[in-house]
C-alpha cells in the first residue's frame, strides 16, 4: 500500500468502522431478527430464538392493529404533507415580495417552531388542545365554533396532530421554497407582464413549473419524515383514543420495547424501510424522466 | 391606483402578522404560564398574562424534580456527539474528497445509498448490542451511534472539493505530513461548514427523543425530552409546571439557533440543493 493510500484509510477508519458496526451490522441483524421469534425469553438467552421464516410478515398482514397503524400513518401523510407544503409555499411567496420590510424578522418568527424540541412543543400543544381551558377552542369560540375535544375524540385526534405538525414544520420547507423562488429569473415575469399575463397567470405558468423540482424534493423529504412520526402521539395521546393516532413507529416501539417482541417489531421496521425505499425510487424515477 | 397598491400592501402585512401570531402564540403562552402559580393556567377564558408572577414552578423543577441533572445529561451528550462527530466526519469527508485509493467511489456510493435506510431499523439490534456491552444507561449509549454520520461526511466532502489541490501540494512540499495538513490547513478552511454541521448535530441530538427514550431507562440518565415526557405522565394536571419544563427544554436550542442562525439556514439550503 502506498503511503497516500494508507493515510486515506487511516482518515476513513473511525467513520467507516463506526458506520459498519453501529449501522450496517444492525440493519443486517434486524433483518435476520425479523425472521425469528425473538422475544423476552431470547433476551436472556439468545438460543431461545427460533427461525420462523416469513411468519412475522405473514402475521403482520393479519394484524388489525398493524393495519390500523398503517392507515393512521397514511392519513397523516396524505393530509399532512400537502397541507404542510401548501403552507410553506404560501408563506414563501408572501415573504418573497420585493417591497416587504422586516422580512428577516418574519422569517425568523415562522422558523421558530422548526428548531424547538418536538417533545416540548407537543407538551405545550396538549394544553392548547384542552377542551375547556385550551387556547384552540377559545379562539375557535370567538368565531362561534363549539368546543372540540381535540385529543379525546377519535375523529379529531389525528387532525389535531396534523395541525401541530404543519405548524411545527412549515418553516423548514419555506426556506427551501424561498431559495427556489429567488432562482427564477425576473425576465420571465417581465416578459409575461409585457404579454399581458395577470398575476394569477404568472403564478400558474411561471412560478409553479419553475418550482417543480424544488417541490418534488420538498415533497419527498416531507413524506419520508411524516411516515416516521412518533413523538407527537407518544406524548399527546399514547396512540389513542381507540388507537386512532397509533403510528407505525409507535407500534414498532411498543412491540419491541414494551412487550419485547423484538422479532415481530423488526418486521414492522422493515415494512417502514420498504415504504421509504419505494418512495425514494419514485423520486429517482421522476427526476430522471424530467431530465430527458 | 396608488391607494389600491397601498391596500394590497397593508393586507400583506396583516396576513404576515396573523401568521406570526399563530406561530409564536404557543411559545408566548408557554412562557407566561410557566410563571403562574399552580392552577392559574386552568381558567376560562385562558389567561395570557400571569395574575402574579412566581418562579415556584422553576424552583420545584430544580429542587424536587432533578431538572439540573437532566439538563446536564442533555448538555453532555449533545456536546460530546457534536465534537466527536465533527472530527470523525471531517476526516472521512476529507479523505473522500482529496485522496485517490482503490474502492473510493464504490464505498462512497454505498454510503449514499444507505441514507435511504430509516434509523428505526437499526434500533432493536443496536439496543441488544449496547446492552451486551453494558452501555445502556450510560452517555456512550447515545454518543456511540451518533459518532459518524453519512450526511455529515457528504457535506464536508462537497465543501473540501472547493479547496484547491495546489494549497495541499504546497503544504506537502513544505514538509507537512498528512495529519498536519488535515489539522492545520483543511480544518481551518472548513470552518463555515463545520459550524453549520455542528449546529445541526447539536440541535438534532438535543431534540432527539426515540433513541434516548430507548437507551436511557434509568431516571438519573434521562435527557430533557425524555424527562419531560415522563413528567407528563405524573404531572399532567400541573400545567404551569409542565410549561416551565418546556421552557427549559427549548431555551438552550433557541439560544444556539439565534446566535448562529445564518449557518443553520445555509445548511438547509445545502440539503435543499442536494436533491
Amino acid at each position: 500500500m502506498n503511503p497516500s493510500t494508507r493515510a486515506a484509510w487511516l482518515f476513513l477508519a473511525p467513520a467507516l468502522s463506526a458506520i459498519t458496526v453501529f449501522f450496517f451490522l444492525p440493519v443486517i441483524v434486524a433483518f435476520v431478527m425479523s425472521l425469528t421469534d425473538f422475544d423476552i425469553y431470547s433476551l436472556a438467552d439468545i438460543s431461545k430464538a427460533r427461525f420462523v421464516g416469513v411468519n412475522n410478515y405473514w402475521n403482520l398482514l393479519h394484524d388489525a392493529l398493524f393495519w390500523k397503524a398503517l392507515r393512521n400513518t397514511t392519513y397523516f401523510v396524505v393530509v399532512g404533507v400537502p397541507l404542510s407544503i401548501a403552507t410553506s409555499l404560501g408563506a414563501a411567496i408572501l415573504l418573497n415580495n420585493r417591497f416587504l420590510k422586516f422580512k428577516s424578522l418574519f422569517r425568523l418568527a415562522y422558523f421558530t417552531p422548526v428548531v424547538t424540541t418536538l417533545v416540548a412543543v407537543a407538551v405545550v400543544w396538549r394544553y392548547i388542545y384542552h377542551p375547556r381551558f385550551g387556547l384552540m377552542n377559545y379562539w375557535l369560540g370567538l368565531f362561534g365554533v363549539n368546543p372540540i375535544d381535540w385529543l379525546g375524540d377519535p375523529v379529531w385526534a389525528m387532525p389535531a396532530l396534523i395541525i401541530l405538525a404543519v405548524w411545527k414544520n412549515f418553516g423548514y420547507n419555506m426556506i427551501i421554497f424561498i431559495a427556489g423562488l429567488q432562482s427564477i429569473p425576473d425576465e420571465l415575469y417581465e416578459a409575461a407582464h409585457i404579454d399581458g399575463a395577470g398575476k394569477w397567470q404568472q403564478f400558474r405558468n411561471i412560478t409553479i413549473p419553475m418550482l417543480a423540482p424544488t417541490t418534488l424534493f420538498v415533497g419527498i423529504i416531507t413524506v419520508i419524515g411524516y411516515f416516521q412520526f412518533f413523538a407527537e402521539p407518544y406524548v399527546m395521546t399514547q396512540g389513542g383514543p381507540l388507537n386512532s393516532t397509533l403510528s407505525i413507529v409507535l407500534l414498532m416501539y411498543q412491540e419491541g420495547f414494551r412487550w419485547w417482541r423484538m422479532g415481530y417489531s423488526s418486521s414492522i421496521a422493515f415494512v417502514l424501510f420498504f415504504i421509504v425505499f419505494v418512495i425514494t425510487l419514485i423520486q429517482l424515477k421522476v427526476q430522471k424522466s424530467r431530465v430527458v | 391606483m396608488l391607494s389600491e397598491r397601498n391596500a394590497g400592501k397593508w393586507l400583506l402585512y396583516l396576513v404576515l402578522i396573523v401568521i406570526g401570531i399563530i406561530t409564536l402564540a404557543p411559545f408566548a403562552w408557554m412562557l407566561s404560564a410557566s410563571f403562574m402559580p399552580t392552577g392559574q393556567a386552568n381558567t376560562y377564558p385562558p389567561r395570557f398574562f400571569p395574575g402574579s408572577i412566581t418562579t415556584e414552578q422553576y424552583e420545584a423543577l430544580f429542587s424536587r424534580l432533578k431538572l439540573l441533572r437532566y439538563l446536564l445529561n442533555s448538555v453532555i451528550v449533545s456536546v460530546s456527539v457534536t465534537i466527536i462527530s465533527l472530527f470523525v466526519n471531517s476526516m472521512a469527508g476529507y479523505a473522500f474528497a482529496k485522496y485517490r485509493f482503490p474502492g473510493r467511489d464504490r464505498i462512497f456510493r454505498l454510503l449514499l445509498a444507505a441514507m435511504v435506510i430509516p434509523g428505526q431499523v437499526t434500533m432493536l439490534p443496536l439496543f441488544l448490542m449496547l446492552n451486551r456491552m453494558g452501555l445502556i444507561n450510560t452517555y456512550w449509549g447515545i454518543i456511540i451511534p451518533g459518532m459518524a454520520g453519512i450526511f455529515g461526511i457528504f457535506l464536508i466532502r462537497q465543501y473540501v472539493f472547493s479547496i484547491p489541490d495546489s494549497l495541499i501540494e504546497a503544504a506537502r512540499i513544505d514538509g507537512a505530513g498528512d495529519f498536519r495538513i488535515y489539522w492545520s490547513l483543511i480544518l481551518p478552511l472548513c470552518k463555515p461548514i463545520l459550524v453549520t454541521l455542528a449546529i445541526f448535530t447539536f440541535m438534532g441530538t438535543w431534540n432527539d427523543f426515540l433513541w434516548p427514550l430507548i437507551v436511557m431507562t434509568k431516571d438519573t440518565m434521562y435527557t430533557l425530552p425524555v424527562a419531560l415526557a415522563n413528567l407528563m405522565g405524573e404531572h399532567a394536571q400541573d400545567t404551569e409546571l409542565m410549561m416551565a419544563g418546556s421552557v427549559l427544554t427549548i431555551l438552550p436550542v433557541m439560544l444556539v439557533f439565534l446566535a448562529l442562525q445564518k449557518y443553520y439556514i445555509r445548511g438547509i439550503m445545502m440539503g435543499g440543493v442536494k436533491g
